[in-house]
């Protein structure tokens, strides 16, 4: 029963060996540096960003949908093209959630799915000029700020050559268009698609457009998507605070913010690692620092806005920040009050993305909810354990297919936006740049961390920790609540958010309430079924309504009686 | 303009920023800042595809290999393609649906997939214990030339006693998912087939209809007390219950035992207008071209006549006339069409989707009374048009446009013109049915933006009387919404 946690919570070492011991010799080996005891202390080394096995059935998707799909599919007055045969296209069409509030007057292409539809004849006989007539046709309909081109699996394979197309119509209509090469065999994940992305949008978008915003505190978001209108939320509180957001990349924002993002004097990321690249690469063109801050969680909300506002280290912005922060913290004590008694001591597992399954246990430690299990989809290993493991990742053969750039400090446009001086002041203070913790350091000890978890280590985890609820994907959302567990989405936000800062925070305490003490999880077993002996399949282990001592003297006889006898005389 | 909260709500959607300005082609060559260079509008057939009416062929086969019992879908391709079609079957039919794939890699595009292909069919063999994995190909796996067949036939050969492997080509640059449906059918069939004594059976092919439809179905022929093998029979697969422990494979699902046995049935009733004509290479036909198996080849049985036809043909296998229960239902059905006929008759209807699915819906307007002025499908097919035309038998309105193998681009432009009152489409439609301010009614696949979609009956005396309630009711709503004076007597 999903609703009564395991007590205690058994041994991570032992469920771990649960989950090891069905493999064969070589899948056990691989999967046993996947699964690991934590130490906040000293992170255990992790093995990720390592390829899927054949076969195995995985959360990860593609390089097409890292790159189309998540970093630059956001960008709503770019015109997007698919190039290949339909279905790539077709299923990254609106199916991330990201929103869009386009300025009056600014086009919003993101309803808008266009794609080259390849036919046979054109995969033998080459796509090219398909390609190019679509992108006229684009124009021609639009007149758009830009055209996008990415590439499907089968445009690398037969030589499409998408980046002289690009760069022809560039040339041709006057308008700025680029391609990616993101087709979906690169790299072992999604993960190498936000590389091949970030590389493009610097190439071609950063650092067109020299004019600065007006206002003041400039800073970018980097790695928020705007998932249910988070990047909304977002933007509005470092309004309330004084700070001046040029661009999010890549949620709700226009073409034009991100040609002048280079302007700003700080770059935030949330997302580290679908975007660390272009932290990096700013920083070392442009002089721009960066620093990693996490607006999922009440708390991590307050210690990101008080990290800008020590960052630029103006009194007036440190006072305002703490007004605003006492006054949201304050709007949301009643919530947390009202709902913390009915999730305390729960368990929660999180299996997702690259960097939500840690953002958002700062959600569920604000509930009181312990988190037994933790893992990313496509993270690599700095995400688990902290950038200063760094120089000791081996760059694998999938990892060097993937172009790094060589970024050199613009001679013109690089500015160190803070003296030396005043980063030494600040770091003594105990400010870090260029730093992410990772998330085995913020998770207890001995929590389970489990890299690209598969199927059957899902389901060992629910039978043996009984979790009130776990996070994850579309793709495992209904296998963990066929087995009587509900499933919060934390891609899509199950149609719901925003979750993000402290607004967001109150919707998702609420909605954690709702999933994990609705009554439909207590009902799941037909009441005249077989009380299951004791230790099997404990997730369904029906639980009478009420206890003998408890139950009015309305239902006393029906609560204890093992079979209803209208159902079972009807039967 | 208010600004929009949701992707769903913030239009004006893109296509609608410059309707009807003409099409401006710029010529070839044409450098610098020669914006349009030339005001040749955009012929038809265009380059792009805008807002697809259509999904990709390995789609398809994965679930026809959903409904067959203990069965695992395998993608031989990137591991993308397996992700992105079962994130948009599962947004659908809600539901677990795994699909396991060979996770190519650059290096194995470049050396052949074979090694990955058999390291992931022993995988899931270990894992799953299926009896049978069906293996679709992807558009990379097609590109490079893999020899499907051969590796399978190797494999299995290597490894006795394993699960049957049944290959399927697949590229989703020769056809859509209703071919891919159709071909993978067809596949399993000949696959599975082997000569068997006849026997009193029947063989149902229903085409890519609901689970709800398929439940229905079987209802139908149980009720003749005909026995029947349903292929693919996904109904408790993908709608299923709740578990009762972890199931590897979703329960249900036609029996390849049974598959087995189809060479020997009375008969094949395959359902489809469009494979009513010859030139369908279909399941139904190699059957009777390979094991002489009656073919009888019936639309959809959507609406009122083309169920009747079904229920014909039920009779005459089973020699015997309609159950009384099935009589009481079509009773009811027409009582119903005869109450409610005024409020929908002389309504002008937009419909597009899957193309049978598209000529039942037709047949069954047509019936109520409200006039198809807009038929549509993404899936091109010949036969398409000849059989809209055929069910509206001479009736059809004047401006009536059909359109085949067409983007819900050009369906919205051609819709802007014949203004339709309904629309009838998968949740796709909504930004046209919004832009239009009319109902949208959601039909086939994919419906991600209600629940229920597997839930949908849209076959049988049962399937017309649940669509000519919600068709009436949809009407009255709206209706009631817009009065000033808000009856509720209606």
């Amino acid at each position: 029963m999903s609703d009564t946690p395991r007590n205690p919570v058994p041994d991570p070492a032992v469920v771990r060996e649960e989950m090891l011991k069905a493999y064969p010799a070589k899948t056990r080996k691989k999967r046993e540096k996947q699964i690991v005891l934590n130490d906040p202390d000293a992170p255990p080394q992790i093995g990720a960003n390592t390829r899927t096995i054949p076969g195995i059935i995985t959360q990860r998707g593609c390089t097409y949908a890292g790159c189309r799909g998540v970093v630059i599919g956001p960008i709503y007055d770019i015109v997007h093209i698919t190039h290949g045969p339909v279905g790539c296209g077709y299923y990254s069409w609106l199916t991330r959630r990201n929103l869009a509030r386009p300025e009056e007057g600014q086009t919003n292409f993101m309803q808008y799915c266009m794609n080259t539809d390849m036919q046979e004849d054109e995969i033998i006989f080459g796509g090219e000029k398909k390609l190019a007539a679509a992108i006229r046709e684009a124009y021609a309909l639009f007149k758009p700020k830009a055209i996008s081109i990415y590439a499907t699996c089968p445009i690398g394979l037969i030589g499409d050559d998408i980046h002289t197309v690009a760069r022809q119509a560039k040339e041709e209509l006057g308008i700025n268009v680029f391609a990616f090469s993101c087709e979906g065999y690169k790299g072992v994940s999604q993960s190498a698609g936000h590389h091949i992305a970030n590389n493009g949008v610097f190439k071609n978008i950063v650092g067109l457009d020299d004019t600065p915003d007006s206002g003041e505190y400039r800073i970018n978001i980097l790695g928020e998507y705007n998932i249910g209108g988070d990047a909304f939320e977002i933007e509005e509180l470092l309004r309330k605070c004084g700070i001046t957001c040029t661009a999010t990349l890549s949620g709700n924002v226009s073409y034009d913010q991100i040609a002048r993002c280079h302007t700003a004097d700080l770059n935030c990321v949330m997302c580290h690692r679908s975007i660390n690249y272009m932290a990096e690469m700013m920083e070392t063109k442009y002089g721009i620092p960066w620093i990693k801050v996490n607006f999922i969680g009440a708390e991590s909300t307050a210690k990101s806005l008080r990290k800008i506002a020590a960052y630029f280290g103006d009194k007036a912005l440190i006072d305002r920040v703490e007004r605003v922060i006492a006054q949201e913290m304050l709007a949301l004590k009643a919530t947390v009050e009202e709902v913390r008694p009915r999730c305390e001591g729960k368990l929660a597992a999180l299996f997702v993305g690259g960097s939500r399954a840690h953002h958002y246990q700062d959600l569920f430690k604000e509930l009181g909810m312990q988190i037994v299990s933790a893992g990313y989809e496509f993270a690599h290993r700095d995400d688990y354990e902290g950038r200063d493991v760094l120089p000791t990742i081996k760059v694998d053969a999938d990892s060097r297919n993937i172009e790094e750039l060589d970024v050199e400090a613009d001679p013109q446009r690089f500015k160190a936006r803070r003296s030396p001086e005043q980063l030494e002041a600040l770091q003594a203070g105990g400010f870090t740049f260029s730093d992410y913790e990772g998330m085995m350091r913020e998770m207890d000890r001995r929590a389970l961390v489990i890299d690209d978890i598969s199927h059957h280590e899902m389901d060992q985890l629910i039978a043996l920790y009984r979790p009130s609820i776990v996070c994850c994907g579309i793709k495992e959302k209904y296998i963990v609540e066929k087995m009587g567990v509900p499933c919060k989405q934390l891609h899509s936000y199950d149609y719901g958010g925003p979750y993000a800062v402290f607004t967001g925070a109150a919707n998702f305490y609420r909605e954690i309430d709702r999933m994990v003490n609705t009554r439909v999880w207590s009902m799941i077993m037909p009441p005249w079924q077989k009380q299951p002996e004791l230790g099997a399949r404990p997730v369904f282990t029906p639980k009478p309504r009420r206890s003998r001592e408890e139950a009015s003297p309305a239902t006393r006889g029906r609560a204890v009686r093992p079979v209803p006898t209208e159902t079972a005389t009807t039967n | 303009m208010n600004p929009p909260t949701t992707a769903t709500l913030s239009i004006p959607i893109a296509w609608q920023f410059q309707p009807g300005v003409p099409d401006a082609q710029p010529a070839l060559g044409v450098a610098g800042e020669g914006r349009i260079a030339s005001e040749a509008p955009i012929h038809e057939p265009r380059a792009a595809t805008r807002n697809a009416c259509k999904v990709c062929a390995p789609l398809g086969a994965c679930v026809v290999f959903s409904g067959i019992e203990n069965c695992v879908p395998f993608l031989h391709g990137s591991q993308g393609c397996a992700t992105y079609i079962r994130r948009y079957l599962i947004s659908h039919f809600r539901e677990p649906v795994d699909i396991a794939s060979s996770s190519f890699s650059e290096e194995d595009t470049v050396f052949g997939g074979a090694r990955n292909l058999r390291l992931g069919l022993a995988n899931v063999a270990g894992q799953y214990t299926p009896q049978a994995i069906g293996v679709a190909t992807t558009c990379l796996a097609e590109t490079i030339g893999e020899d499907v067949p051969r590796i399978l036939a190797e494999h299995g050969a290597a490894n006795s006693g394993g699960p049957e492997l049944v290959p399927v080509s697949t590229p989703a640059y020769a056809g859509t998912h209703v071919d891919g449906f159709h071909r993978t059918v067809r596949r399993v069939v000949e696959h599975f087939a082997t000569p068997t004594p006849p026997h009193a059976g029947i063989n149902l092919l229903p085409g890519f209809v609901s689970p709800e439809d398929l439940r229905h179905l079987k209802e139908l022929v149980a009720a003749f007390g005909l026995p029947c093998t349903l292929l693919p029979d996904y109904s408790d697969t993908l709608d299923g219950a709740s578990w009762p422990e972890y199931q590897r494979v979703q329960p249900g699902g036609t029996p390849t035992r049974a598959i087995r046995r189809m060479s020997g049935a009375r008969a094949t009733l395959e359902l489809g207008h469009t494979l009513l004509g010859s030139g369908a290479d279909t399941a139904g036909r190699w059957l009777h071209q390979t094991h002489q198996v009656p073919r009888m080849p019936l639309a959809l049985p959507i609406g009122l006549r083309e169920t009747d036809a079904f229920m014909a043909a039920l009779g005459e296998l089973a020699e015997s006339g309609c159950p009384d229960d099935i009589q009481r239902e079509r009773g009811r059905l027409v009582d119903a069409m005869v109450d409610g006929h005024k409020y929908v008759f002389g309504k002008r209807a937009a419909l597009f989707g899957d193309p049978d699915l598209v000529i039942g819906l037709c047949s069954f307007l047509d019936e109520i009374g409200v006039r198809p002025v807009l038929c549509a499908s993404g899936t091109r097919q010949a036969a398409f048009e000849p059989a809209i035309r055929e069910v509206l038998d001479h009736s059809e309105a004047d401006d009536l446009q059909i359109l085949t193998g067409a983007d819900h681009a050009r369906i919205s432009e051609v819709a802007r013109e014949v203004r339709p009152d309904l629309i009838f489409s998968s949740s796709k439609g909504y930004p046209l049915a919004r832009e239009l301010e009319v109902p949208l009614i959601r039909v086939g696949f994919p419906v991600h933006d209600r629940i229920g979609g597997q839930r949908l009956l849209h076959v049988g005396y049962r399937g017309a009387q649940r669509f000519f309630d919600l068709i009436v009711n949809t009407i009255l709503e709206r209706r009631q919404d817009r009065s000033e004076t808000g009856y509720s007597y209606l």
